[in-house]
């Protein structure tokens, strides 16, 4: 994926980690966007209201 | 069809699968690379892929679990700053235990075993004593408030009466001396670098159990442990080029919805369910763990896959079951809302 499948050595791994990092944040970031948005519709609709 | 050089089917599985460990992830602090592995291992990955991918995985959705639960005021740092000192040490004298083993050639053997012991064991533990409510039976979800005596285990009280100065005071009120939480910490990375695993299901009952800290911070400040033992383990895997992006990126994609799923149900769920759905993971686990160690040693590869199946089932079930109690919880607060708006 990306070509980055096998990149190795320490610049390498810090490519990849960083960027499970940065997709882990901008996940959580959508993700609660998402919950903002969608979450008392959803609360609500669990509820039976 | 393809993305990025992947199949479509496979990322939908992966993401898919992450759903559902993201929703144990984010309810209990523990369960990533406990059911990635095998499952990738079971794929056709190698060995090396599996595991470090796996760890890669789990660092990524540990990051988002622990965001999660310091929103909810779930995460002590102070504590889990502790927690990695005493653990860090505690590993590398583990480490020293496994290598004195592997030299006698008993490695193997005597680290299955324990294994299953230990997991099959504080999920006996844990069952029982949530089901027969030692723990008071009360639901603690307020991370800042004073938690109620009757709700500490006895042991975790006899360690915070050993008032060996620097005290500490952690969330939920609780006050400990610094070094019994060094010596918790010690001895639960001792038993994680005996046994070469991530910890979460030792150090989650570790920090409730022993310290005495309410379930919610238990879990939110276990998962902020695993971001650094998560970060670091990956990336040194990821130095000799195991980590597999096309696997990490969906399975993350998937486990980011369920984390956030499960750290809030850690609020609605009553903390006696939290502890019986854990010990049932634990016990399901542990048969696992023994079938698969029964298969590679009467060389039988179809118990991997019997293995697989038993751990897949046992996070669909209590996954089902976290889901279907957190409804039940937001309907009974709908239904109690309602009497008290009549009267």
């Amino acid at each position: 994926m990306f070509g980055i499948e096998t990149a190795s050595g320490p610049e390498g791994a810090a490519l990849i980690i960083g960027l499970v990092l940065v997709e882990a944040l901008i996940l959580y970031v959508g993700y609660g966007a998402l919950e903002r948005l969608l979450g008392p519709t959803l609360t609500r609709i669990l509820r039976g209201e | 069809m393809e993305l990025f050089g992947v199949a479509v089917t496979l990322l939908l599985t992966f993401a898919g699968f992450g759903v559902l460990i993201g929703l144990l992830f984010g309810f209990f602090g523990m369960g990533g690379s406990f059911l990635v592995t095998p499952a990738l291992l079971v794929m056709g990955y190698p060995t090396d892929v599996a595991v470090a991918s796996g760890l890669a995985f789990v660092f990524g959705t540990s990051v988002i679990a622990t965001l999660k639960h310091r929103d909810l005021g779930q995460v002590d740092y102070k504590l889990g700053v502790l927690m990695i000192a005493g653990t860090t040490a505690g590993i590398e004298v583990g480490k020293m235990g496994l290598h004195w083993l592997q030299d006698i050639g008993l490695a193997d053997t005597v680290v299955s075993v324990a294994y299953v012991a230990l997991l099959g064991g504080i999920g006996v533990f844990i069952t029982y004593t949530a089901l027969k409510g030692d723990g008071g039976g009360g639901v603690s979800h307020d991370a800042d408030g004073e938690v109620d005596a009757d709700d500490i285990p006895d042991i975790a009280k006899k360690i915070q009466s050993y008032r060996v100065p620097p005290m500490m005071k952690l969330r939920g009120g609780v006050r400990v001396s610094l070094w019994m939480i060094l010596i918790v910490a010690f001895f639960t990375g001792l038993l994680s670098g005996f046994l070469g695993v991530g910890g979460g299901f030792i150090r989650m009952p570790a920090l409730f159990y022993l310290i005495g800290v309410p379930v919610p911070v238990a879990v939110g400040t276990d998962l902020f442990e695993i971001v650094f033992s998560g970060g670091i383990g990956s990336f040194l895997y990821a130095i000799d080029g195991a980590v597999d992006f096309a696997i990490v990126a969906p399975l993350l994609a998937g486990s980011a919805g369920g984390a956030r799923l499960g750290a809030a149900a850690t609020s609605l769920v009553d903390e006696d369910d939290i502890k019986v759905y854990f010990g049932v993971m634990l016990l399901l686990g542990a048969i696992a763990v023994a079938v698969r160690k029964i298969g590679g040693v009467i060389e039988m590869p179809v118990l991997d896959t019997v293995a697989l199946a038993i751990i897949i089932g046992a996070a669909l079930l209590v996954s089902g079951a976290v889901v279907v109690s957190s409804v039940r919880e937001l309907r009974t607060e709908r239904a109690e809302s309602t009497v008290q708006t009549a009267d």
